[in-house]
């Protein structure tokens, strides 16, 4: 009696609150949820979004965690933390699928950066899903854990204060709720909250689990594709599996029929061509201020990013025969310049900056 | 009498004028409806909004030149009531969400879900989703972006997003990794020019090759800006001579014309002067970073390569400093008042040496 009364409790709140509103879109847009019309037009990252714990590639320890867990064993607070397309999301979504089976949308609480999250919503909405009591059966009688889940991803952006007002409902409301916070730096969670979850950093994918993930897909959607061009692919992307794959399938859509070669994979994922990189050296060695002007208003006529630019410039730098205290100098400007630009700063400005200080440093012998 | 710029903007990938393997692909990409989100980036005049329409027209046809300009109203959860302009078909919405301001992260997130809610309904049922346009990326809040970030993903079947933005730079991560990233390099020099011939030929007018390429020049490969002068060349003077003078636009002018007067004299009474000067482009909206781009070209060309260093790097940091503080007219005056005193005691000293 009480059991059921709870259920519709939480149906009415579910019904009002967010998740009930987003079920039906959400629901089209997950494929493989028994709607056998589109999956044709779901983006790849989506149509090979792993659905089980074990489907996830790389993240060892949390794995074996959750599989304890499948298995009948206790769910602790969760952290997870690590860079875009590393698998966070997909973990936690997978892991209340299966503990949960089909009711999985009335155990979880989803709120992400686009829900409003501050401090009244805490309160309010996570507290009263928090204090429903969750049955340790399903409605067919077949058991399942006797909790729920509130799943705060990309709480990157949760101001400290709504996560001050999380500390207390996490601690009383332990018995019946479970939470799992997901963010790409840590040092944006109060260390209250964070010495209250088992930690798991989710760390960037390994080259050769990328690429064989990328074979197989490429298998499965007949795309022609180069084991060298995957190998540029799985380079290019920096440890992030959904951007190889978001880089895999553009690559193939662009080129409709065609087999995917290298400079496709160049292009699409925004690496500078290594000459503009060079061009950049030998100008500042030239020390003209003249040319360097107009170099960098063709590097941005190009529409080369800035920011990979730097990247890439650091790296040729590292390995060029400057004396160390050029390396230095010319790196602590590297350094800056990147963190203005992730301020929003006028990208020709520091690069001009960069510039004069290369012409300087490599001036001086 | 509607302007050269877009009385010739092109309406169809396979008549853009360069580029061309490129809209051949987008062209590919369009064939089958499962693409990702997309993020169009290139400095502007590049053509990315011509671009992006044909695309759009190639999605869903004549349709989406239907446009109609609609008011869009939300309430902030603290209830305060804002507006924004949309330009809408029935296929697709756009809007630049930086008009928002601090609230832009509301009104991303209404449109996604008013996107999703109302499901194309076509009846020919060519293309399940809608597409909603995005404008100015680079100037979204990081709280915007952020939001974008797991809503993508979940509504992709019912809208997809097309992000437009100057560069890539001040996106973030887990944006670019959600989207395939398209960029759009400014035209060449000859691929401008022969833009230009193909325009005049087609009004009937005979263009000078030495003038055509004099506007290529002047107009850092900016085709909107290039197509602006020489239209206004045409009002000016016709038949065109191969030397006659081409309008710059004002504020180029307005900014050479700061630059020479801090050169002039270097004082407090020409800092108020100056400072007068910033205050008139900032207030007809001419972008700082621009202001700082131009006056510390023009102020570099007479420094000794000494205080170029010097005065570029003051540049790079007060420029840097405007995203970090409000007023915009503070670190525009300390970068002239820092110049100022750099390049005075530049002067004085070259002088002592040459006696
Ligand atoms: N470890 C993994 N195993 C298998 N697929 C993965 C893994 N990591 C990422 N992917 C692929 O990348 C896509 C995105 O992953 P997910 O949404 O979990 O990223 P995330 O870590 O939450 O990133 P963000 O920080 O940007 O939110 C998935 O749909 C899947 O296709
Ligand atoms: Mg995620």
């Amino acid at each position: 009696m009480l059991i059921a009364d709870s259920k519709r409790n939480m149906q009415a709140f579910l019904k009002t609150g967010k998740l009930g509103k987003d079920a039906p879109s959400s629901s089209s847009a997950e494929p493989g949820t028994s709607q056998p019309v589109v999956p044709k037009l779901t983006p790849w990252v989506e149509k090979y979004r792993p659905r089980t714990v074990e489907e996830v590639v790389e993240q060892s320890e949390i794995i074996s965690v959750l599989k304890q867990v499948l298995s009948g064993g206790d769910l602790p607070h969760f952290l997870f933390y690590g860079p875009p397309g590393t698998g966070k999301t997909t973990t936690i979504l997978a892991a209340a699928r299966q503990l949960f089976g089909d009711i999985y949308r009335d155990r979880i609480l989803e709120l992400n950066a686009s829900d409003d999250r501050g401090i009244q919503v805490i309160r309010d909405k996570v507290k009263t899903f928090s204090q429903l009591t969750a049955a340790a059966n399903k409605p067919d009688g077949t058991p399942c854990p006797p909790y729920k889940i509130v799943i705060l991803d990309e709480a990157d952006s949760m101001t400290h204060a709504a996560q001050s007002a999380l500390r207390r409902i996490m601690e009383k409301e332990t018995r019946t709720t479970r939470f799992c916070l997901i963010c790409n730096y840590i040092s944006c969670i109060i260390p209250p909250i964070a010495s209250r979850c088992a930690k798991f950093r989710f760390k960037p994918i390994k080259s050769e689990k990328i690429e064989e993930r990328l074979e197989e897909i490429a298998k499965n959607e007949n795309v022609s594709c180069g084991k060298d061009t995957i190998k540029v692919l799985v380079e290019t992307c920096g440890g992030d599996l959904r951007r190889a794959i978001t880089c895999l399938q553009s690559c193939s859509r662009l080129k409709g029929s065609e087999s995917v070669v290298m400079e496709d994979v160049l292009e699409v994922t925004g690496i500078v061509p290594p000459q503009w990189v060079e061009k950049f050296i030998t100008v500042c060695k030239n020390c003209d201020h003249k040319e360097l002007e107009i170099f960098v208003d063709d590097l941005i006529q190009e529409a080369y990013s800035a920011f990979q630019v730097l990247e890439q410039l650091h790296e040729k730098i590292i390995e060029s025969d400057f004396t160390d205290d050029q390396k230095a100098i010319i790196c602590e400007k590297i350094a800056i310049a990147s963190g203005r630009l992730q301020d929003g700063a006028s990208e020709y400005l520091q690069l001009m900056d960069l510039g004069c200080c290369m012409i300087n440093v490599l001036s001086k012998k | 009498m509607t302007l050269w710029v877009d009385k010739y903007r092109p309406n169809s990938l396979l008549k853009l004028d360069y580029h061309k393997s490129q809209a051949t692909q987008l062209k590919n990409l369009v064939q089958q409806g499962d693409f990702p989100h997309l993020l169009f980036y290139g400095p502007s005049g590049a053509g990315k909004k011509t671009r992006i329409m044909a695309l759009l027209r190639e999605l869903y046809g004549s349709g989406v030149e239907r446009l109609r300009m609609e008011h869009m109203n939300f309430t902030t959860p603290s209830n305060k009531k804002i507006e924004v302009m949309t330009v809408a078909s029935n296929y697709h919405i756009e809007v630049n969400p930086s008009d928002a301001g601090i609230y832009d992260r509301i009104v991303v997130m209404e449109l996604i879900k008013n996107a999703a809610a109302t499901h194309q309904l076509d009846s020919s049922g060519q293309r399940d989703f809608k597409v909603i346009l995005l404008t100015e990326v680079d100037r979204l809040s990081k709280d915007a972006q952020h939001a974008l970030r797991r809503t993508m993903e979940k509504y992709v079947a019912t809208c997809r997003l097309i992000l437009c933005a100057n560069s890539t730079s001040q996106v973030i991560p887990a944006i670019r990794s959600r989207c395939l990233s398209i960029r759009v390099s400014a035209p060449t020099k000859p691929e401008i020019t022969s833009i230009l011939f193909n325009i005049c030929r087609k009004e009937g007018l005979q263009l000078p090759e030495d003038l055509a390429d004099r506007i290529a020049d002047k107009c850092d490969r900016n085709l909107r800006r290039a197509i602006l002068m020489c239209e206004a060349c045409k009002v000016k003077q016709y038949p065109f001579t191969s030397n006659q003078p081409i309008v710059e636009p004002d504020w180029l002018t307005f900014i050479q014309d700061t630059a020479r007067s801090i050169l002039s004299e270097q004082s407090p009474k020409k800092l108020l002067e100056v400072r007068a000067k910033l205050y008139e482009m900032l207030v007809h909206g001419i972008p700082t970073d621009l202001i700082f781009k131009f006056l510390l070209r023009d102020l570099a060309k007479s420094c000794d390569m000494t205080i170029k260093t010097e005065v570029t790097e003051l540049a790079a940091k007060y420029e840097h400093q405007v995203h970090k503080g409000s007023k915009d007219i503070f670190h525009l005056e300390a970068f002239v008042a820092r110049f100022m005193s750099v390049y005075l005691k530049f002067m004085e000293e070259s002088v002592r040496g040459m006696i």
